[in-house]
């Protein structure tokens, strides 16, 4: 087979002096390290895996400055689509005093000085990226320019307060001298690295706060983005591994004698997750692998059918769960209300159809394993390649590629995705890709679990809310991961109560409780997690409320809120911006509401929506953004496009269904996405704020469910408590 | 297995791959052209879509023989007309891309419409992408930047 692409592998270097000194001899280049206190492995150590050994592992680099004056910054974040390559190199060049036409990029290799500075951990995830780095790299930045003041300053013998930098040079005005970055870089680097450092103030941004176009376009419209599925090495072997078609089953027997027959294939082997398939190119290993008879042992998965889940869960969320939150008593205030509400909920199983499948390229040697994949969890993905490798952990290294979206999947927390492509290495012991068909991806589980709510709420004379009772119904996503210990405390797990447990309007008498039933379908965080399903029940309820007392849906939720609150602030905004109780709309059309706090973001938005034979369409959604300062707003409306159409296609179409324990969806015929001719106008505005950023991954995600359902109540008098819609009858 | 002889962007390639191989893994695995993408296999994504004899089509259905005597167009190659470098040059104006998996479907998929059809409207732009998804959510980037090529088209047409 004919090599398309390389990637070239980054040379393993054993200290961080080491690494400066070569740096230096070979780049003439400056690498500044940063160190922050770690919480440093603790989610390694309960999942009884050997912490990172940080002294073994490459030096703690974010910028490299080479003698031409090219700046690189390594990115410690898996770039997935929301512009981490461009916004963390913002907050680096921002107080840098960096040319951002000179700056590139590089994908950070796994070491501890690139942790997350909150989590502990090398991962992309939770709408952290700009909040956990926007001290970090700011600092980063602003000691490499002092070094290079300071080193500018000892050649030309003149305080190093008289001199200032701009746009990648160091000027000393007095003199009228002034050097690029590059022909300083060398002596800066052998300098002490600053012990404190002041950072800007918003005022005086250069970059923060504007517009910039993403560094990552050029390659993306170009098709010289490398996702994982374009690594090449060589005398590779192309993988697919016929799995269980129930969870949890197990491989009795196979036959592979005509899978064998197929021109390229190289060998069947069974593995742990099933049988693989190896073969020269793609073509032939998905030809073999329909060859194949294989008899499975299914085990207990094989009687899950989300049908009969679902009057399962729905029986259980009548019934109390474990406390989530208690505050006054909601069923004393029930049993003597005049005007109450019980409404039940349902949301399924949700893949994440990420465009670019699951794929993973493995390169096993005896004392070695490189990994070369689009993952966004590289700390514990690292761990379990060296675990399952049975080698050191300084002897793998993972390269991440661009990845084809993420929305959570490739944070496997039991790195499901990794662990099997070493498996299947070992034990074909040559270079393989193993790729995931959109078959295997939409069936491969770890999927949004299916929940189910149920809510009991009452209001007063003044219609306002006097108890609200809310039991949720859905697995656990940490239970059984590394990440138990840190999500659930008393039987809760945090991400399943998220957006119910700690409501923002004033209700005096609110009990949350939870059940979390186990099965065998793996279940994961996608795009907004828990959040994904309570703002559609809260605000949806909010909605049921603001009806029973006859007020209008904005009014009633402004009159709950704090006045000067992040929510009220959002919820005006939006529907200032869209004109509400204002804007006269088309016949047949009307606005529905939500507002939604998620990963400390606050976002509201406005559906314009109408039902066309029985179908919903929504025409034009209005957001309205706090999420603090904002890097890049660009990025912030990108983000929130994005967030929005994510939900939208849950909202109308998503749906994974279970019968005898198999997935009844297999590609995008019938788990469907919004195409094209969906795509509602979207509107973004951002409020201006002085706060520390916060997430916007997520938070557009949540508020358009609630907000579209609440606009077909308003048009058809129907209530829409389940999803997706397009199961709901409305003509 | 046969050999087959192939003209992707303006240059012949001789392959030599089973007949059933589809378009799309001559493309990424035999000649190395990976900006192509697999996406779903079946025609229901689009992130596979090149054009033959300037028409887009998903690669990852056609078979290798139907592909012979024709001229086959990738991203690669897309930049070697000045509809196709329009279309980029609009795609970088509007800074479309997120993650960027599909964009490469889009963007043939795009200068295909433009090429029958230089000022298309919104409604011909909605039929012509529908067949492309995106997951990111730059649907109404990429309508942005069709009207952008279009207008650039108008403007300086060679």
């Amino acid at each position: 087979m004919k090599q398309a692409k390389m990637t070239p592998s980054t040379t393993a270097v054993p200290s961080r002096r080491k690494f400066l000194k070569d740096s230096v001899a070979l780049m003439g280049g400056l690498v500044i390290g940063f160190y922050l206190p770690m919480k440093s492995g603790r989610a390694l150590a309960e999942a009884g895996l050997e912490p990172p050994k940080p002294q073994v592992y490459p030096p703690n680099a974010f910028i490299r400055i080479a003698a031409d004056d090219t700046i690189t910054v390594v990115v410690n974040k898996s770039e997935m689509g929301q512009g981490v390559y461009t916004s963390l190199p913002m907050l680096v060049a921002e107080e840098l005093e960096a040319d951002w036409n000179r700056i590139r990029v590089e994908s950070a290799p796994v070491a501890q000085v690139y942790n997350h500075t909150t989590f502990g951990m090398q991962i992309t995830g939770g709408s952290s990226s700009i909040p956990s780095s926007w001290e970090q790299l700011r600092r980063v930045g602003a000691s490499a320019r002092i070094l290079l003041i300071r080193a500018a300053a000892a050649q030309w013998g003149v305080p190093e307060a008289e001199c200032h930098a701009e746009n990648s040079r160091v000027i000393h005005a007095a003199s009228g001298r002034s050097v690029g970055f590059g022909a300083v870089a060398d002596a800066a680097a052998k300098l002490e690295l600053p012990k404190e450092v002041t950072l800007k103030s918003p005022k005086d941004f250069k970059l923060i706060g504007k517009p910039i176009k993403r560094l990552d376009t050029p390659e993306k419209i170009t098709g010289r983005a490398q996702f994982g599925l374009d690594v090449y090495i060589p005398d590779m072997l192309t993988v697919l591994v016929a799995r269980s078609p129930v969870f949890g089953g197990k491989v009795k027997r196979f036959d592979a004698t005509e899978a064998k027959k197929v021109p390229g294939v190289q060998g069947v082997y069974q593995v742990p997750t099933g049988v693989a398939v190896a073969a020269t190119g793609f073509w032939p290993a998905k030809t073999a692998r329909e060859l194949l008879e294989i008899e499975w042992e299914e085990g207990p998965g094989a009687s899950i059918s989300t049908a009969k889940m679902r009057e399962d869960y729905r029986a259980l969320a009548k019934t109390p769960g474990l406390t989530a939150r208690k505050e006054g008593d909601a069923a004393a205030a029930l049993k003597g209300a005049q005007k109450v509400i019980s409404a039940e909920y349902e949301v399924p199983y949700l893949a994440h159809a990420a465009m670019e499948p699951l794929n993973v390229v493995v390169d096993l040697k005896a004392d070695a394993c490189t990994i070369w994949t689009g993952t966004q969890s590289q700390t514990l993905d690292h761990a379990m390649a060296a675990k399952t490798a049975g080698l050191k952990p300084e002897q793998v290294k993972i390269h991440t590629t661009y990845l084809g979206g993420g929305f959570g999947r490739r944070a496997n927390p039991v790195s499901d995705f990794v662990i099997e492509a070493v498996q299947v290495a070992k034990v074909i012991g040559k270079p393989m890709k193993l790729v995931w068909t959109r078959e295997d991806d939409t069936r491969g589980g770890h999927y949004r679990p299916m929940w189910a709510d149920h809510i009991e709420a009452a209001i007063g004379a003044d219609g306002k809310p006097t108890a609200w009772k809310h039991t949720i119904v859905g697995q656990s996503i940490a239970a059984g991961t590394p990440f138990e210990p840190f999500m659930i405390k008393d039987g809760i797990d945090a991400m399943s109560v998220e957006g119910a447990a700690h409501l923002p309007y004033r209700i005096p008498n609110l009990e949350v409780g939870l059940h979390s039933p186990k099965n065998q379908v793996p279940v994961q965080w996608w795009r907004s997690v828990g959040h994904s399903h309570t703002a559609f029940v809260v605000e949806t309820m909010m909605d049921e409320l603001a009806h029973l007392a006859g007020q209008d849906p904005v009014q009633y939720r402004l009159s709950l809120l704090e006045p000067s609150s992040r929510y009220a602030g959002v919820l005006k905004l939006a529907a200032e911006k869209a004109g509400w109780g204002k804007t006269v709309l088309p016949a047949g059309h009307a606005y529905g509401v939500a507002v939604h706090l998620s990963f400390d973001s606050y976002v509201a938005e406005v559906a314009e929506v109408s039902v066309d034979n029985g179908k919903v369409r929504v025409h034009k959604v209005v957001c309205a953004v706090d999420c603090g300062m904002v890097v890049n707003p660009d990025g912030v409306r990108q983000q929130v496009e994005g967030g929005v159409v994510y939900g939208l296609a849950a909202a109308l179409h998503g749906e994974i269904t279970l019968e005898q324990g198999r997935v009844m969806q297999s590609n995008f015929h019938d788990y469907i996405a919004l195409r094209f001719s969906e795509m509602p106008k979207v509107e973004v505005h951002i409020l201006p704020s002085e706060a520390p950023p916060t997430g916007i991954g997520e938070p557009g995600t949540p508020p358009i469910a609630p907000a579209v359902a609440n606009a077909v109540f308003k048009l058809t008098g129907k209530r829409l408590r389940s999803m997706p819609f397009d199961r709901i009858t409305l003509a | 297995m046969p050999q087959y002889t192939l003209n992707v962007n303006r240059k012949d390639h001789v392959v030599d791959v089973a007949a059933d191989t589809p378009l799309l893994w001559v493309l990424r695995e035999t000649l190395g052209l990976t900006g192509t993408k697999y996406g779903c296999g079946m025609a229901q994504c689009g992130a596979c879509t090149v054009h033959l004899d300037g028409r887009a089509i998903r690669s990852c259905v056609t078979p290798v023989s139907m592909a012979v005597g024709k001229q086959v167009t990738t991203i690669e190659g897309l930049a070697e007309t000045h509809l196709g470098k329009t279309v980029q040059g609009a795609w970088q104006e509007v800074d479309v891309p997120q993650c960027g998996y599909c964009q490469s479907g889009q963007i043939m998929a795009a200068t295909a419409l433009l090429k029958e059809n230089p000022s298309p409207s919104e409604a011909q732009i909605a039929a012509a992408m529908e067949g492309i998804l995106c997951r990111c959510g730059t649907y109404n980037r990429i309508r942005s930047a069709i009207q952008t090529a279009a207008e650039d088209l108008k403007g300086g047409a060679k």
